[in-house]
């Protein structure tokens, strides 16, 4: 039984050490925003880019 | 994937049509129909305008035409493309980017910019493809919530306003995100709300674990070294959610004692404060019971409530602030040489001269120094008919040029011009707002009282009866028992259930007690230009030749006037004007069809045309309340129209509405008393003011405030002029379209059309009032139950324990039940 004087603080201690890590990742802005990491998760993955249509400079132009 | 071109209608049938007939060919970016005039035959992918071609272009080039597959899988709906073609230069102001950009190791920055049109996941991937299309973007993150987008760049590729211009031609209007600095203190401030509500939590959660040993151990026959040891565990844990996340209740409490009103964090601290006295007291001696795990749970599920409507509340106002940033930020400086040049508006300065063109709204108060126009003034003042200014006439910040282009000299900038001055009346108005109380506090002030009191009796009887011991035993369980912890539940969970609807059915509601307030009839005022009239011209009434009125329509295409808008929407026509010539603030001429056509007031037209009919006619529509324009074609005969501000679809009925519910509805406009007296009379509403200036608005809610008439006062308005009486009155609400200064000013945001949101918001709001009494009745009754079972001696620890959570419990179903039901 004497274990548990061990265990209690040790579980205290993980349980500490995730309220700190919840802490830092707030901190750091990671809650900031809740609903736009979830619609990310639906894009596919992105093409490569056209070979032959390569980043035209200022496609704007075209129109002007 | 993007819709083949060959289903729809192929260019066979040129001209036939009119435009928006044209039902078969759509936009390929944006849905929606294309005009004949722009069809290309032989294309395969046709677009209603330029704008969208150029997106299409754009995104292509990049190869990002992935975005039509995302888009239709998660919102097909037409969309109205934003891109304003603005070249954005202001933006690279050395002065603007100091406040709005930031410097990152290695070179790059990192600026926030908030966007017009961001609505869903196929723009935020869009969005944040941005590094592809424009090159020298690092990274470009967007929040979909706020509307904003983060972009990292390097400014040595490429500049801000090239970035900005890239996200226009996307499709997305960009603004500066103003305010930077306290948006940055707001964020800082929801991180800490939301690490106090984890703390509590796994405070909460590791003394209930010590609690369930505790409790199981008193039946199975713990050891007194065991009990004593997780009793003084579960101490140092509740001491620590006491004096960490619970601060915030202390603060409250204190903060209600200073300004002696009631507020529901005084009982709740001082159940907090017996708890724990007297728990860590029983931890010392090594009996009785020790509280500390239902004041954990306690104190983490009152924060979560809070942090809830925190939530909602951010989001509106969040949403609002968005509003606020759609207005000019930049203009048009002529300097010594003649060169002119954009400029932030914070450099603007007296005695500069500004050039403002057709459409764009006046920066400063000044005198117009070059030029001839008519102003739209309808956002300051509510008069619907435009004003004709020339050189010399004073003009104020804030109206909109409508036909050509003026210069402005500089006379007053920022907050001394008269828009400013509005302002700061607003700001006044805001601070002098007296919080009403609420009701849950209202409660809280009796609740404190009567416990309080109980508790004092329950001392002194056990006192006498057992001793001093029972007595603080009996009187602690009490104050512990009866801890309004459903009551402080119940008010911030059903309000942010009621915002969160609210939100989604277009009411963007900044504070709760506007649904208190709504939740009982008191006196509504409503603004004319805009609120209940579609604030613009329309044409009403149309006697004599329909040709004619069809010539004048092809005319008043190549006008920008409201009533120029009113004519060509009231009439298609393919005929083609030509040989057009404008007079100020009288009419226009041209030639159609080889028929010379004059339109305009009835003066200029009919100084040279002789007819009775004409004469007749004009008295007629005058005595209907409209403004009479007429038309003349030559050799054809003439044409008057009545030129009127519609009323707005479903008004009659939602007004009905509010008045069998109880309300007293007026209107309190600025524009003219005998356009609003027949509004009024359309309407249904009695007391329908005119001519009343802002100031005059902000008087007449005051005094229906004052003890005279002792009302609650809402207010509805759309304008500048609104603001001043919004801010004063008991709940402002700002109507879609509305102008800046009425959004500040408001309460409650509506961004859907019309009156009929109204109705929605005062039934939403007496239904999530009776939500709320209901969720106390059965809180106040668990209390009294609990109350009686601590005073008689009968409560004990599991007892408790078992009653706070399931009173907590059946509030937050309460609450949450009614978020499924309709409204």
């Amino acid at each position: 039984m004497s274990v548990i004087l061990i265990m209690i603080p040790v579980a205290l201690m993980l349980a500490g050490l995730g309220v700190l890590a919840f802490i830092v990742a707030a901190k750091g802005g990671q809650f900031d925003d809740l609903d736009t990491p979830a619609l990310r998760a639906v894009f596919d993955d992105d093409e490569p880019m056209p070979k032959n249509e390569q980043h035209s400079e200022e496609p704007e132009n075209e129109d002007e | 994937m993007v819709p083949s071109v060959d289903e729809r209608g192929s260019g066979d049938e040129p001209m036939s049509g009119i435009p928006q007939d044209n039902s078969e060919c759509l936009c390929d970016h944006c849905g929606l129909v294309v005009p004949m005039g722009l069809f290309e035959s032989g294309e395969e992918r046709q677009f209603c305008c330029n704008g969208c071609k150029t997106v299409y272009r754009v995104l292509r080039s990049a190869g990002l035409e992935g975005f039509y597959s995302v888009r239709d899988a998660v919102d097909p709906s037409p969309m109205r493309a934003a891109s304003t073609g603005g070249a954005y230069e202001e933006l690279d102001d050395p002065a603007f980017q100091k406040s709005l950009v930031r410097a990152l190791p290695g070179g790059e920055v990192e600026v926030e910019l908030l966007l017009e049109g961001m609505h869903c996941a196929a723009c935020v991937w869009l969005i944040e493809r941005l590094p592809r299309v424009a090159e020298g973007v690092v990274e470009s993150r967007a929040n979909i919530r706020r509307r904003t987008v983060c972009v990292r760049y390097r400014p040595d590729k490429i500049q801000l306003s090239k970035v900005a211009q890239k996200l226009d031609r996307l499709g997305y209007a960009v603004h500066p995100a103003r305010g930077g600095e306290a948006r940055e203190i707001r964020l800082r401030e929801d991180r800490r709300f939301l690490v106090r509500v984890a703390v509590a939590g796994a405070l909460a959660g590791n003394v209930m674990l010590l609690a369930i040993a505790l409790y199981e151990g008193e039946h199975s026959g713990m050891s007194p070294f065991w009990q004593t040891t997780l009793r003084w565990y579960s101490m140092v844990l509740g001491i620590l959610v006491l004096l960490g996340p619970g601060r915030l209740f202390y603060r409250g409490a204190i903060a209600s004692l200073r300004t002696r009103t009631a507020h529901l964090d005084l009982p709740i601290a001082l159940a907090l404060t017996a708890g724990g006295v007297w728990g860590a007291m029983n931890t010392v001696r090594g009996t009785g019971e020790i509280y500390f795990d239902s004041l954990a749970v306690l104190v983490f599920l009152l924060l979560v409530g809070r942090w809830v409507q925190h939530r909602q509340q951010r989001s509106a106002s969040d949403s609002v602030e968005l509003m606020l940033t759609l207005t000019p930020t930049s203009a048009t400086v002529i300097d010594d040489q003649g060169q002119s040049r954009r400029v932030p508006i914070e450099s603007v300065e007296v005695g500069m001269i500004v050039a403002v063109g057709a459409g764009e709204s006046v920066p400063a108060d000044g005198e117009v120094s070059e030029g001839e126009t008519e102003l739209d003034v309808s956002l300051l003042t509510g008069e619907s008919r435009p004003i004709v200014v020339g050189a010399g006439d004073r003009v104020t910040a804030g109206a909109t040029n409508l036909r050509s282009p003026i210069r402005v000299c500089v006379q007053a900038v920022g907050e001394s011009t008269r828009v400013g001055k509005l302002m700061e009346l607003i700001a006044q108005a805001s601070a002098q707002r007296t919080e009403i109380v609420r009701f849950a506090d209202r409660v809280a002030g009796r609740f404190v009282i009567v416990v309080v009191v109980l508790a004092m009796g329950t001392f002194v009887y056990w006192n006498i009866a057992e001793g001093i011991g029972i007595g603080i035993e009996h009187a602690t369980a009490l104050l512990i028992v009866t801890c309004p912890c459903a009551l402080g539940l119940a008010t911030p969970m059903a309000m942010s259930v009621a915002m969160g609807r609210a939100a989604s059915a277009g009411m963007l509601v900044k504070s709760a007690a506007a649904i208190e307030v709504l939740a009982k009839p008191g006196t509504m005022i409503l603004d004319k230009t805009g609120t209940i009239t579609e604030g613009r011209a329309r044409v009403a009434v149309v006697l004599g030749d329909t040709r004619i009125h069809e010539m004048a329509a092809a005319i008043e295409k190549h006008c920008t006037h409201p009533i120029a808008h009113a004519l060509v929407d009231s009439c298609d026509t393919d005929l083609v004007a030509s040989q057009i010539n404008q007079t100020i603030g009288q009419g226009v001429q041209g030639v159609v069809d080889g028929v010379f056509v004059k339109i305009g007031s009835p003066e200029f037209v009919l100084k040279d045309t002789e007819s009775n009919d004409a004469e007749r006619w004009v008295d007629e529509v005058i005595a209907l309340g409209h403004t009479p324009v007429v038309a003349s074609a030559q050799g054809i005969g003439v044409c008057v129209f009545g030129i009127g501000d519609q009323i707005r679809e479903g008004v009659v009925e939602s007004i009905k509405e509010l008045i069998a519910g109880g309300w007293d509805v007026r209107i309190c406009s600025g524009d003219h008393p005998e356009i609003v007296r027949r509004i009024g009379n359309a309407v249904g509403v009695e007391i329908a003011e005119g001519g009343v200036s802002p100031e005059g608005k902000a008087a007449l809610v005051a005094r229906l405030k004052s003890d005279e008439y002792a009302r609650t006062v809402a207010m509805v308005g759309d304008g500048v002029n609104d603001a001043a009486a919004l801010a004063a009155a008991d709940v402002g609400i700002a109507v879609h379209g509305g102008a800046e200064a009425s959004l500040e000013a408001a309460d409650v945001y509506l961004a859907d059309m019309g009156v009929f949101p109204l109705v929605r918001l005062v039934k939403l709001s007496s239904k999530t009032m009776r939500t709320i009494r209901l969720a106390f009745v059965i809180s106040l009754s668990y209390n009294t139950i609990a109350a009686v079972l601590a005073m008689t001696g009968v409560v004990n620890a599991l007892m408790a324990a078992v009653l706070m959570p399931i009173s907590s419990l059946s509030v937050v179903a309460l609450c949450v039940r009614s978020w499924r039901e309709d409204v």
